[in-house]
């Protein structure tokens, strides 16, 4: 089964990329871009076929090693079979 | 006085640790590499610089989470003294020793200079060594450097005394702050006092031929600390 995990910073976290990219999309003429925000994906291809189980196991994964919580926030989807 | 140094894959301050405190003490430090898990019984581990597992994922995340380390943390929770310098001091808020983050610089560049570092505080065991309001000058070298961490935490790591140096003019500059550091911190200290996590790198101001020795002053305070 494979899980997707979403990590964005927290809110209040300067996230100095997406300031820069704002900034960029200004200059091409994208005035209309109210906010920039940056992240991550990880995806994990687990040998489990229940999906709860799997979302208790990627959890404990995200506390441990794959997200920083103090700054970080993260989102765990199932992904469709033919992902 | 026993020292151990913790290595990584990616670590390029080892030697220059090594070197410097070989030379205050007299004495080689241990080296321990990443997967052992002897770190022998020292007065002070120190976690060096550099880019651990490449800066994968986030700046010292996957070497905290190495078997040296789980000893470290081990002497840690016993009382021991641990100092990170650069990404050693990445390496150990990731562990949770220390609080707060370190997040990207704020204007996106690595920083490579040097900066004027302000004891703030040396209320706490590892610091203790120092004068107040002692300053030295140390260069900095880092992509992450920029220390993070919400309101309360900052609030309750001040109330604490735990922090342990703040970036300082040199001349009268208004853009002595690096990276963009909260309170223009550049080393804090944990609750007990006795791990202290630091951005610049005392190692690489030993001697007068590389501009200037007050990394001496700065690491014989912290051996002299740790040897009480």
């Amino acid at each position: 089964m494979k899980v997707m995990v979403s990590i964005s910073l927290k809110p209040g976290v300067l996230d100095p990329q997406a300031r820069a990219i704002e900034n960029s999309l200004a200059s091409l003429g994208y005035q209309d871009v109210k906010g920039v925000s940056t992240g991550k994906q990880i995806i994990l291809d687990l040998d489990e076929d229940d999906e709860a189980r799997a979302r208790q196991k990627s959890a404990k994964m995200c506390e441990t090693l794959l997200v920083n919580t103090v700054i970080e926030n993260y989102e765990i989807t199932i992904m469709d079979e033919d992902d | 006085m026993n020292i151990s140094v913790i290595t990584f894959p990616g670590s390029n301050c080892d030697r220059d640790v090594i070197t410097a405190a070989a030379d205050l003490t007299g004495k080689t430090p241990k080296v321990v590499w990443h997967k052992d898990h002897d770190i022998g019984s020292p007065d002070l581990v120190i976690i060096p610089g550099g880019f651990s597992f490449g800066d994968y994922l986030r700046c010292g995340a996957i070497a905290a989470k190495s078997p040296a380390m789980d000893e470290v943390l081990e002497h840690a929770y016993r009382g021991g003294m641990v100092i990170g310098i650069c990404n050693g001091f990445q390496v150990l808020v990731e562990t949770g020793l220390l609080p707060g983050a370190l997040i990207r610089n704020k204007g996106l560049k690595f920083v490579c200079r040097d900066t004027r570092l302000k004891v703030h505080s040396n209320s706490k065991a590892i610091m203790s060594g120092f004068q107040p309001d002692e300053s030295l000058i140390i260069p900095v070298a880092h992509n992450e450097g920029q220390f993070y961490a919400d309101d309360s935490t900052l609030k309750k790591i001040q109330d604490n005394g735990q922090i342990a140096f703040t970036y300082a003019p040199i001349a009268d500059e208004d853009d002595y702050n690096p990276n963009g550091a909260a309170l223009d911190i550049a080393g804090i200290t944990s609750e007990n006092g006795r791990v202290l996590g630091m951005m610049p790198h005392p190692e690489r101001r030993m001697s007068e031929t590389v501009g200037g020795a007050d990394g001496r002053r700065l690491l014989s305070a912290i051996f002299e600390a740790s040897q009480s």
